[in-house]
């Protein structure tokens, strides 16, 4: 294949990854790498490079349509980014020593519990829980609009939710995904935060997780501008189309269809990294 | 009615926001403009990306990359687009610094100046 055809080829596959990314809610980074490595037969190290990056530009270029919803909280955002970011070293750290069939195995787990986590029912919005002294010595209660008025909320089990933080900001520097599943459960399960309010402090965290492992991937080598410029351009072209038809479109059956994909690619990566074909 | 400091975060944030797409679309024009010349330079040439070498030591830091910009190459001037896109987060985690510091909410400037530090480490600490 000429550098031409497959730089159109990769184009289309990111862009159509990147509007069903968005328009499910499941971000089209998790399809990317075993698309890439599975279709396209690119070194999984390059894959996941491609991949980091365009993370943060479909983080940063929807950052400006949810501001303005008001619903994200810059301090519960920052105060897990101290977890994500050093997590995100961490995991940089380790994708260079450990081998690419265990890369593609770690890859295949996550997956499926992207898949799983998106089938599952989200937690119900409990009122009214007593404030947490860790939270509230560290401004994390907050409130967001609702109806007529504000509605506020408290936030619990902080030290869990920095945790299960630490784990995703790891697991994103390892894979080069957003891991914004694993983000999402840490706040939503574990800290209790209103559903909304998680998932789109969640989007803010995900560009400034990747950019703590971009750096490393970038002085390693692992990324590569003819790989990663097709599948920046179509992610974020894609994402962009996505969030505007989002409103007009019934996506249940695409979320479904979708997590159906991403289950034959979880276990595609594990076959292929039990095999030792990656 | 609403507390006075929750519309000026929400004002910050709205400037911030559209900040941040100006920073993202940049990046993808500057992406689009090397990855016009390096498809015409380069648009037969067969792909190996199935064989990883790793970049050359040119493409894996901010001084190769400007200079291989300057020089007109297709791969340098995508590899400075993609370092601008890794630029946006950092930028809006330099303006919480100093939307903390406005407030004198000092644990969290304390807090945002550890993540920036972390994100200067990463990008400057083996590549400059």
């Amino acid at each position: 294949m000429s550098v031409l055809e497959f730089s159109l080829l990769v184009f289309v596959s990111s862009l159509i990854a990147g509007l069903v990314g968005a328009l499910t809610g499941l971000g089209g980074g998790v399809v990317l790498v075993p698309l890439l490595t599975l279709f396209f037969k690119v070194d999984i190290r390059y894959a996941i490079g491609a991949s980091l990056v365009s993370v943060i530009a479909t983080s940063s270029g929807a950052a400006a349509a949810y501001v303005k919803e008001g619903f994200s909280n810059i301090r519960i955002g920052m105060f897990l980014e101290i977890a994500t970011t050093t997590g995100a070293l961490l995991g940089a750290n380790l994708a260079t020593r450990v081998s690419t069939q265990s890369l593609a195995i770690v890859f295949g787990a996550a997956l499926l519990f992207s898949a799983y986590f998106s089938r599952k029912p989200r937690s119900l919005a409990e009122r009214n829980l007593p404030p947490d002294a860790w939270a509230t010595r560290l401004h994390l209660n907050g409130s967001f609009p609702d109806g007529e008025g504000r509605r506020s909320y408290n936030v619990q089990h902080v030290p869990a939710g920095w945790a299960l933080m630490f784990g995703a900001g790891t697991l994103s520097g390892l894979l080069g995904i957003g891991s914004g599943a694993m983000k999402v459960l840490a706040m939503d399960q574990a800290m209790k935060i209103p559903f909304k309010v998680s998932t789109t402090t969640s989007n803010f965290m995900i560009g400034v997780t990747a950019a703590a492992s971009a750096g490393i991937y970038l002085s390693r080598g692992y990324i590569d501008p003819g790989l990663a410029m097709p599948v920046m351009l179509g992610v974020l072209g894609g994402s962009l189309l996505g969030a505007k038809l989002l409103v007009k479109l019934h996506v249940k059956w695409l979320r479904l269809g979708f997590s159906i994909v991403i289950v034959l690619l979880a276990f595609e990566m594990l076959y292929n990294g039990i095999t030792g074909k990656i | 009615m609403l507390p006075e400091k929750q519309w000026t975060d929400q004002g910050i944030e709205n400037v911030l926001g559209n900040l941040l797409r100006a920073g993202v679309l940049l990046s993808a024009f500057v992406v689009s403009i090397g990855a016009i010349i390096y498809l015409l330079r380069h648009g037969h040439a067969p792909v190996d990306y199935w064989i990883f070498r790793g970049e050359p030591a040119d493409l894996r830091g901010l001084r190769g990359i400007v200079r291989d910009c300057l020089a007109l190459r297709g791969r340098g001037i995508i590899q400075f687009g993609l370092l601008l896109l890794i630029a946006t987060p950092v930028v809006r985690v330099v303006f919480s610094i100093l939307a903390f510091a406005k407030e004198r909410d000092s644990i969290y400037v304390v807090f945002t100046l550890a993540v920036f530090s972390i994100l200067l480490y990463s990008l400057l600490g083996s590549s400059f």
